[in-house]
């Protein structure tokens, strides 16, 4: 079954969005029966990936179709139960590239809720009644205020070690001492409880912000919420950007967006994605822009592309290699970053770069060989370049190819590519790839906004090889043919390695530290063997460990 | 278009591959040229660049007919890219891609395998020029001093072989190797070449015989394996680089043999029974047959070590990828894939020697090495029938493959040529015995003095029975300027 990312609130199963004047509520009422694959039912509030896509579904619209709201609040609509977390059966069934690609995705989904906080003005609270466990923590956690109620029976808990012998693995444990720098023994007691902290102690070990009685937590919550809304520099009175549905014509191995195609060569593993550069000109003002709305060209590429990458993930699993295209004018590409850096204080503009980010943030981290292809005729430039710096390996062509008459590739840099849009780790792209060589930062900065060909790219280290005419059909395809052959988990492994270099922040963290070891425990049979704790949730039995430390 | 396998002399490099319409690899041969032309002036063969050299020069490559014979300065020799006859449909003999197609290109996957192994041969060609440079100057004739620079330029041609099966299917790194394979030099401490006994130094004339008869039989062998690649142009290349090596064979087996037939007659005349009368017989300025089966024990034993490792996974892989065959594997009546097949490895087990079935898949160097010393075996044994025939009680031996041995099973084991063990103070005590000492080279050097004479030699080696391209005893091989 392929999976499908695109949806809006008319079609949620799973989620409430009510939205009045500066604030929303996100209500998370799961429907026990609407699970995304058969074989488990989403009780007590419990979630899979079908869930999740709402939800992020539901985060990203917020931002662009609700420009007024400043404070989401993140609720239950059942009764005594926050969320239980993702679904156990449903996990214990999984494959574990299902697993993988779930657990990335609603990492992903906490990460976007977070930058909605910290660099959007729309800030998440949390008003936890009930249970609130496992990934149903994790996801207060993403939010910068947790409410709790004090009812004695109502709690916060990470029971995966405990419970299911695998890891509160959706960015629960790191932001436990990360986020809210939790006692190292405290939360070493925390998260091997099952039954979790309650009260007065959930608010001192500061797993909660607030503590509050059943009677009187609509009022905190309120309370809350008007102080937080203060907080944000969002705007009082401005329309919101509808996102209208994605047009995208699928024919056995090519799809078609508007600026985006995807072509698949399943036999080689490798899957190409154009990026096609603007037909129509730069907006010259932000009544324009607010005209084009979601047909804006970068907004429309920049969810393409998203899209693309998750499909790609999701449904694509061999294809092992992405290879980047691009196709038109660098300078008219130059013209949009122009026109975002001039008006990145307007709400939409700045929610546009920011959008640009996640998804060169989502580039980074899909676990696929990333190669960019610079050709005479694309267009990679300011935040396309973007996508040559986050790829492992780039080729530029060099000189004349008779095929495009006289026009030699070139790449454009701007602004945007030296700290417009962050890693994971927190530095540019740029910096990352010259870390320990900032010298070479000073050079390339020189060149901002003039084209940048392919000797010069060379020499500056911008891309990994340049070849002229005469070489580059044979380096590509001998490249790629080898790339492919080489074993996709040492690939994996080495990528992640590889792309990440520089210092650590909580998402890195995450994506490399957590992720890895719960994919670690994923795979060992305490875990997943037939008498493993999460092959025998619910069943009554109790698991046999190997009792071996390894 | 050019006919299928014509030669194009029109461009500057000769060749039957339509270079002049590849314009991708002509350009990149043509950058490649003048680096290499200096460094056939730096590193050929010393003081004989403008001297006029009867030499064969490849035009086609059919059966019969394939060289042309003329005077031609070596700088101006034209070297061609010349690979045999496309075999219409070929399918790939041997290994996991046993039966499909042959690759007309560089499969991706095999892109380093097989780049590394067109590199280690390419890198063998130009490091025997390196060696033999000095040779000319203390030729022992005309007809000989025009064997070796025919040797010289077509190991030389031998190196553009490689360089093109670089240039044309490894893109920019095949290029950037092709470049390296100027770089390295024989014996030299900062950037040697790449195997051991192309770094030994070629003192002598016999030594050239030698190397002729022994390294470069070795190297044939790893043509012959190499003529059965998957990779069809490698095969087409090291196939045509094979009709050119029959030659080099011919003047090592035939060198050594003048050489033994002239001490011999020497013996002989002076009524010397006794072959290990050794000062009365240098004292004939000929060379005494122990010394020559001490200079036979040595280069038999570095040529050993050139198969490398008797156990080896690369040598596996390469077989079981399809890149790298056995000797005339298309004449192996088998499975051609070794799945099940054992062969048996000699091996050193508690102080004695021992044949240990292995896997057939990684004893491939052991098996190439044992095709190699069966050939070697048969040229010496005509040597014996030649000193036989001459009425002398010697019999010129091949050591054990235990003796004096670097790499492998037997690189950390002393023994005597006879497979004896030792320690190793024994052996550094007697290794004057069975490997040539200061004493035997100085002896050798004393006696290699250039003679220019058309029709002379010097007095420790035989005239040939027959001359080059037909030609009379006293024709003028070499004129010098
Ligand atoms: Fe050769
Ligand atoms: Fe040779």
């Amino acid at each position: 079954m392929r999976v499908n990312f695109l949806t809006d609130p008319s079609k949620y199963k799973h989620w409430k969005l009510n939205v009045s004047s500066e604030r929303a509520e996100l209500v998370l009422d799961v429907d026990e029966n609407g699970g995304l694959y058969k074989g488990y039912e989403l009780k007590l509030n419990s979630y899979d990936l079908g869930v999740d896509i709402e939800l992020n579904d539901a985060v990203q619209r917020l931002r662009f179709e609700y420009p007024n709201v400043k404070v989401v609040i993140l609720k239950s609509g059942k009764e005594r139960v926050f969320c239980a977390g993702a679904n156990i059966k449903m996990l214990g069934a999984a494959s574990h590239a299902d697993k993988v690609n779930f657990c990335k995705f609603t990492n992903e989904t906490r990460n976007a809720i977070e930058d909605a906080s910290q660099n959007s003005g729309q800030i998440y609270i949390a008003a936890v009644e009930g249970a609130c466990a496992g990934g149903g923590y994790e996801l207060a956690l993403a939010t910068e205020h947790i409410i709790l109620v004090d009812d004695g029976s109502s709690s916060v808990s990470l029971p995966e070690v405990a419970l299911l012998a695998v890891l509160p693995g959706t960015g629960g444990i790191t932001r436990v001492t990360d986020k809210r720098m939790v006692r190292r023994d405290r939360a070493d007691i925390f998260c091997s409880t099952e039954a979790g902290v309650r009260g007065a102690r959930a608010l001192e070990w500061n797993l909660v912000d607030d503590i509050v009685s059943t009677t009187k937590f609509n009022e905190l919550v309120e309370q809350r919420a008007c102080e937080i809304a203060i907080r944000s520099d969002r705007p009082n009175d401005q329309k919101g950007i509808k996102l209208n549905p994605l047009k995208l014509k699928m024919e056995n191995n090519s799809w078609k967006y508007s600026a985006v195609k995807v072509d698949l060569d399943p036999k080689l593993g490798v899957g190409e994605i154009t990026i096609l550069g603007p037909n129509e000109d730069a907006p010259d003002s932000i009544d324009q822009l607010l005209e084009e709305g979601d047909g804006f060209w970068p907004l429309r590429v920049a969810r393409e592309l998203d899209d693309a990458l998750l499909q790609i993930r999701f449904n694509e699993l061999e294809i092992g290699v992405i290879v980047f295209k691009s196709a038109g004018s660098p300078s008219e590409v130059v013209k949009y970053c122009d026109f975002l850096q001039k008006n990145k204080g307007h709400w939409f503009v700045r929610e546009i770069l920011l959008y640009w980010t996640r998804v060169l943030k989502r580039v980074d981290l899909t676990s696929r060989s990333l190669i960019s292809l610079i050709t005479p005729d694309s267009c990679f430039a300011g935040f396309l370049a973007e996508i040559i710096f986050a790829s492992d390996r780039s080729f530029m062509c060099e000189g004349v190819f008779e095929e495009f008459d006289d026009i030699e590739a070139s790449i454009i840099l701007t602004s945007c590519n030296f700290g417009g849009h962050p890693m994971c780790n927190g530095l540019s792209r740029l910096e990352t790839r010259f870390l320990g060589q900032q010298e070479m930062l000073g050079d390339i900065e020189l060149k901002l906004d003039t084209p940048i060909f392919a000797e010069q790219a060379d020499r500056l280290g911008l891309v990994s090889a340049s070849c002229d005419d005469i070489d580059w059909d044979d380096e590509v395809r001998l490249f790629l043919e080898e790339r492919t052959s080489f074993s996709p988990d040492a690939l994996s492994a080495m990528e992640a390695n590889t792309r990440f270099a520089g210092p650590e922040t909580i998402e890195t963290k995450i994506f490399g530290r957590l992720t890895a070891w719960q994919n670690w425990v994923f795979q060992r049979p305490n875990a997943v063997g037939d008498n493993g704790a999460l092959k025998l949730y619910g069943t009554g039995k109790k698991a046999d460990f190997d009792k071996k430390r390894v | 278009m050019l006919e299928a396998n014509a030669v194009d002399y029109e461009t500057s490099i000769p060749n039957n591959v339509g270079l002049s319409s590849d314009r991708r690899v002509l350009k990149a041969l043509e950058k490649w040229h003048p680096g290499y032309l200096s460094w056939w002036n730096e590193m050929g063969p010393e003081g004989f660049q403008d001297s006029l050299v009867y030499l064969r020069t490849a035009v086609g490559v059919e059966p019969g007919g394939w060289a042309k014979f003329d005077y031609v300065r070596m700088p101006e020799y034209r070297w061609g890219v010349l690979l045999a006859p496309k075999e219409e449909n070929r399918l790939i003999g041997f290994g996991q891609h046993k039966g499909q197609p042959a690759w007309q290109e560089v499969p991706g996957e095999y892109r380093s395998m097989l780049q590394r192994l067109c590199v280690i041969q390419g890198d063998t060609e130009p490091a025997s020029v390196e060696q033999q440079r000095h040779l000319g100057a203390t030729a022992p004739s005309l007809y000989d001093m025009r064997n070796l620079f025919q040797v010289n330029v077509e190991e030389a041609r031998h190196l553009w072989a490689m360089v093109y099966l670089l240039q044309k299917y490894f893109g920019k790194e095949g290029r950037s190797e092709a470049e390296g394979l100027l770089i390295r030099r024989s014996g030299d401490e900062d950037r040697p070449r790449m195997l051991g006994a192309f770094n030994e130094a070629t003192p002598d004339w016999l030594s050239f015989f030698m190397f002729t008869y022994f390294t470069d039989r070795d190297g044939k062998m790893q043509l012959e394996s190499l003529a059965q690649s998957g990779f069809d142009p490698l095969a087409r290349t090291t196939r045509f680089m094979l009709t050119e090596e029959a030659h080099h064979m011919f003047v090592g087996e035939s060198g050594v043999s003048r050489v033994i037939q002239r001490t011999c007659d020497a013996m002989n005349q002076a009524g010397i029974e006794n072959p290990f009368d050794i000062d009365r017989i240098r004292a004939l300025g000929v060379i005494d047959l122990p010394t020559i089966q001490k200079k036979a024990n040595l280069h038999y034993s570095l040529s050993l070590d050139l198969f490398g490792s008797e156990i080896s996974t690369n040598a596996a892989t390469a077989f079981n990828n399809s890149l790298k065959g056995r000797y005339r594997e298309d004449k192996i009546e088998d499975d051609h894939q070794l799945i099940n097949a054992t062969y048996p490895v000699l091996k050193p087990v508690n102080g004695t020697f021992k044949l240990v079935d292995e896997p057939a898949l990684t004893a491939l160097n052991m098996r190439l090495r044992d095709d190699y010393t069966r050939e070697t075996d048969s040229g010496v044994r005509r040597w014996n029938r030649q000193i036989n025939k001459n009425g002398i009680d010697f019999e010129i031996r091949l050591p054990s493959v235990s003796f004096n041995r670097s790499i492998g099973l037997f690189s950390n084991i002393d023994t005597t040529p006879e497979g004896d063990s030792l320690t190793q103070e024994e052996f550094l005590s007697r290794q004057d015995d069975w490997l040539p000492s200061v004493d035997d080279g100085a002896f050798i050097s004393s006696l290699m003095e250039q003679v220019t004479e058309p029709g002379s030699f010097a007095g420790w080696i035989s005239p040939p029975r027959i001359g080059i391209d037909n030609k009379t005893g006293d024709f003028e091989y070499v004129r010098l300027q």
